[in-house]
């Protein structure tokens, strides 16, 4: 099929080819018809009131709130993070001053991965696809001038979460701010890291009962914390289809209220916090379809399946990235109309919060120039389209709805395959989503190798220019202030309290008591991250993956 | 002495395949590009050793050595490959590794390009790179070690 | 031809000195049947017959890697250098391969006295590709204590495994759907230990079972397969599985059944050989001028297939015959 117009797409012979032989499918390869008639819908079933019904109605297809962006538009979330604190608080104040309306803290990669900066291992990491945060001293510096008490605060963090969380809390407590009043995410999804992007530590078994105890936390103490972001934006930049993408993720959340139910939690009291994040990338009308088809599968799951009562449990409340895998070194302007492409599809899909990419990220770290025009597109989304006004605008739409049918069908279907499994932890280490999702990014590596799909710019209709936009430029100080502010932390901190409070920490993990209190107390002591991770490992264990190529 | 028939002329010495390591240094986990990369030097008909994640210098150089291959591309997005790129080299010539191709992917700035090839990087591939550019450039370039 | 000749001194030298560099680059020349690789192994394979040769197969997803990382650990334990063999298939569409991408996540990399190469099958029809044989006889000239040769379950190389291994390891694993019923005939006669991992998983208390029920109602041989379970990722159950072996070993020596399956085996490499030099030959005859009136004759109908064949396998010893002559 492809033989037809392979080649350069300025070949009139491309546009020429007829419709017949041509391939029209999303970018995740689905099939699409030429045109949609009442009869999909009819076909399918479509029932208004069963599977769509008014915004902020069960099935919650057209949004969780009757008034959606009327009432309150999404919050514009710019995630950001490099270098040492001090950079980092700086871009958040920058940020702040230009009408972002949420924190979205980026750490770098040996933070991720619960090592301090001075680890052998974090040799040339330091602050590269964040900030470096390896003990409470960091993060007071992170957050000064910022008000917690205003701002929500996303934290993209998985293995060390909980020790994070932990730091942030203490951060505020110390300023004054209790922890029930504080607001915001944590990232906290530790089996797409299994499955997609691999910033794990310990093992699935351990890792968790980690998010069940910062879950179980949440529940009782801070009540307006989402204590888990389950994400689908990894799996989709690790290489897998939209539908794998939404499937991934929902089976991920049911393992996730299965193990807060199992630990004796009522669904109701947790179910409202928690959280999903979703990838949106160019195939518009596919990314709306499965933004419709996530918070219609995952309310019913709720309801049907654990028995949820209250409706907010069944809410699928969900931020948005623009896809980062589909931004483009070549002609690096183009993707400010990638990203704009992306951002109306998550608005127009109903999303909770967004961040939109900025236009240098497949080259280096954003700068501050490109953040704004990042942040600039929310706002004139926002302000000037107009697209805010009515609630879930594509409603009714027969394309729109087949395709929010078609997704739904697919999920299930894949739902089926990983119950037949044994479900999620044992499709892990089976290497089954590994594989799916290799399959997926290789297929799409091939079809734009043969034209079948096109990258404006890579692929075709390239031009030689080289870039010219302006890089960030990293303070060459900040790693030793870094370093020297460890060494500080390490030689001035009481050893009497630092030593107990490893010690309960130690022995907390080991009885499997939860690890919050613990964590607390820890990095008040200004233990480090390393610390604590290494004591944790100790009792935990370490994930050792299976490679699926 | 059943090893040692001596192959005539009609019957040539096999020259086997290219040995390809694909190996990821640093904490970076980003393997997506790294499992494509492998498969489609699989699918050019290449041996190709996958190290997995998390692999340090000393790793790398074990698993060339050991592996005896024809070329090592590594993998990086972290920006770590600044620090990290040079020790791999030291590691590889130290195991007398002097002849193997290195060639290097993943989000590497313009600027640091003729840095890593001044310390022996062959080629380096940045995002948006056809795979078959890539394949072609080994297939090109690998050494051919039978022809002792 | 005089380069050659010091490449191969130079290669030998360094292999007998104890040179990971050469033993990394003899087995290439030797799986690429390079003239070099072949005297290579004329000349070294005098230093073999010392080590014990470890086979370990079974289906994919019984955890093969995790187990041999765990032996290569309990046989360093007890002062044993440990050779490693992973093979791994071929695509028989384009002859490449990924390998090894298991095994190099393994903890003893550093170590000295352990070695491990990945192996692709390249596309042997009947499983083994021959140059693992000459591959373990290097391993064995190096002077490993152990080689330890991990092949997956499929196919042919479960069976072929029994043709270069001392002891063979058949692993099984709950939760992969019915393999016990699907064992295929012969597998469990090739079988010298039967290793259920996973045996903390559920469903492994009947894997056991099953394999016992079978195990009864085979014939009575003087070895009986012992039932080892193992957690291998926890390496449970691998000091009894590391004496088990040696308890096969030890067998294999005192009742002559060694002495037995050593003359089995050199009489089956013989013929595995044998086989791939007449191939080797009867492709070459095939794909030169020599056949051309033959093929005409075919075409025309003068002659049969049966015939034909018969004609190109006369050339193709003959030709075999010289050259081996020559070499002689």
């Amino acid at each position: 099929m492809s033989q037809q117009f392979a080649g350069d797409p300025h070949d009139p012979r491309y546009r020429s080819a007829p419709p017949e032989q041509r391939e029209f499918t999303t970018i995740s390869g689905e099939p699409v018809r030429q045109t949609y008639t009442p009869a999909d819908l009819a076909a399918i079933g479509f029932d208004y009131a069963r599977d769509l019904n008014d915004p902020g109605h069960f099935p919650f297809t057209r949004g969780v709130h009757e008034t959606m962006y009327r009432g309150k538009l999404w919050t514009m979330r710019m995630f950001a993070g490099f270098g040492s604190a001090e950079e980092t608080n700086a871009r958040f104040r920058y940020l702040l001053e230009h009408g972002e309306t949420g924190l979205s803290i980026a750490f770098d990669l040996p933070t991720l991965y619960g090592r301090d900066t001075d680890d052998p291992l974090a040799a040339g990491e330091f602050g590269k696809c964040g900030v470096a945060v390896a003990s409470l001293a960091d993060m007071e510096i992170l957050l000064e001038g910022i008000p917690l008490d205003e701002v929500t605060t996303s934290m993209t963090i998985n293995g060390p979460a909980a020790a994070i969380w932990a730091m942030y809390i203490a951060a505020a407590e110390r300023r004054g701010i209790p922890r029930a009043q504080l607001r915001g995410t944590l990232q906290n999804d530790i089996l797409k890291e299994f499955t997609a992007q691999n910033e794990y530590i310990f093992p699935p078994a351990p890792s968790m009962r980690l998010v069940t105890d910062t879950i179980e936390f949440a529940t009782r103490e801070m009540p307006l914390w989402n204590s888990i972001s389950i994400s689908g934006y990894h799996i989709r930049e690790a290489g897998s289809t939209a539908t794998e993408e939404l499937a991934f993720t929902l089976a991920d959340g049911i393992a996730y209220v299965e193990a807060a139910l199992e630990r004796g939690l009522d669904i109701d009291a947790f179910a409202p916090r928690l959280s999903f994040f979703f990838n949106c990338h160019n195939d518009f009308f596919e990314e709306i379809a499965k933004f419709r088809a996530a918070r219609r599968i995952w309310a019913r799951l709720m309801r049907d399946r654990f028995g949820a009562k209250s409706e907010r449990s069944c809410w699928m409340r969900f931020h948005t990235q623009t896809a980062g895998c589909s931004l483009t070194a070549q002609e690096p302007e183009n993707n400010i109309i990638r990203t704009t492409i992306q951002a109306l599809a998550g608005v127009l899909g109903g999303t909770q919060s967004l961040h939109t990419n900025s236009l240098d990220e497949a080259l280096a770290l954003p700068s501050d120039w490109a953040v704004r025009i990042a942040l600039r597109t929310q706002q004139i989304i926002a302000y000037e389209s107009g697209v805010t006004n009515a609630v879930d605008p594509l409603a009714g739409s027969y394309m729109v709805e087949t395709l929010t049918h078609e997704m739904e069908q697919r999920v299930l279907a894949i739902f089926a395959e990983i119950e037949a499994l044994g479900g999620v932890i044992p499709a892990i280490e089976q290497g089954y989503f590994q594989r799916r999702i290799a399959d997926s990014a290789y297929a799409y590596e091939q079809a734009l190798s043969d034209q079948r799909k096109i990258v404006v710019g890579v692929n075709a209709f390239r031009s030689d220019e080289e870039p010219h936009i302006p890089f960030l430029n990293m303070d060459p100080k900040g790693e030793e202030r870094q370093l020297e502010r460890l060494r500080r932390v390490r030689a001035e901190r009481d050893p009497h309290a630092w030593a107990l409070a490893l010690e309960r920490l130690e022995r907390v993990t080991a009885a499997r008591e939860n690890v919050m209190p613990a964590l607390i107390d820890a990095v008040n002591a200004y233990a480090t991250l390393g610390e604590i991770t290494n004591t944790m490992r100790a009792v935990l264990g370490e994930h050792r993956a299976l490679v699926v190529v | 002495m059943l090893n040692t028939v001596e192959p005539n002329a009609e019957v040539p010495p096999r020259v086997g395949p290219i040995r390809v390591l694909i190996a990821k240094p640093g904490l970076d986990g980003h393997d997506r590009g790294a499992k494509v990369m492998a498969r489609a030097l699989r699918d050019a008909g290449m041996e190709v050793i996958y190290t997995g994640l998390f692999q340090t210098p000393e790793m790398i150089a074990r698993a060339a050595l050991d592996e005896d291959v024809d070329v090592i591309g590594l993998s990086i997005l972290s920006g770590a490959h600044r620090a990290l790129f040079p020790r791999i080299f030291q590691e590889l010539r130290a195991a007398g590794l002097d002849d193997v191709l290195v060639v290097a992917g993943g989000t590497i700035p313009d600027e640091d390009v003729a840095a890593l090839k001044e310390i022996g990087v062959a080629a380096v591939f940045g995002p948006g790179t056809p795979i078959e550019t890539a394949v072609r450039f080994i297939r090109e370039n690998a050494p051919n070690r039978s022809t002792v | 031809m005089n380069d050659r000749s010091t490449v191969l001194q130079q290669l030998i030298e360094q292999f007998e000195r104890g040179e990971r560099r050469a033993l990394a680059r003899l087995l290439s020349l030797v799986e690429n049947e390079h003239p070099v690789g072949l005297s290579a192994m004329a000349a070294l394979y005098r230093r073999t017959g010392h080590a014990e040769v470890v086979g370990v197969t079974g289906p994919p997803g019984a955890g093969k890697s995790t187990l041999t990382n765990a032996l290569i650990r309990a046989w360093r334990t007890r002062g044993r250098s440990v050779g490693v063999l992973a093979v791994d298939p071929s695509s028989s569409l384009t002859g490449g391969a990924t390998l090894g991408d298991r095994i190099r996540m393994l903890e003893n990399w550093a170590d000295d006295r352990v070695y491990i190469r990945s192996m692709a099958t390249r596309g042997q029809m009947g499983g083994l590709s021959t140059a693992v044989g000459a591959s373990i006889h290097l391993l064995d000239a190096f002077g490993f204590d152990t080689v330890c040769v991990e092949t997956v379950g499929v196919g042919q190389d479960e069976v072929d495994i029994a043709e270069v291994a001392d002891t063979v390891l058949l692993l099984q694993v709950p939760g992969l759907g019915d393999s016990i019923q699907t064992i295929k005939a012969g597998i469990l006669e090739i079988a010298d230990i039967l290793v259920v991992n996973k045996a903390d998983a559920a469903g492994a208390a009947e894997v056991v079972r099953d394999l016992r029920n079978m195990l009864r109602l085979g014939e009575q041989r003087a070895w009986v397969p012992p039932i080892v379970e193992t957690v291998a990722t926890e390496f449970t159950g691998i000091d009894n599985l590391v004496s088990q072996i040696e308890r096969h070993q030890a067998f294999l020596s005192a009742s002559g059944e060694g002495a037995a399956r050593l003359a089995r085996r050199l009489r089956a490499e013989v013929a595995r050989l044998a086989r791939r030099q007449l191939t080797a030959h009867i492709d070459a005859v095939i794909a030169s001028n020599a056949v051309d009136e033959t093929l005409i004759q075919l075409e025309t109908r003068e002659i049969d297939p049966l015939s034909a064949a018969r004609i190109v396998a006369r050339i193709a010893a003959d030709r075999l015959s010289e050259s081996a002559s020559v070499a002689g």
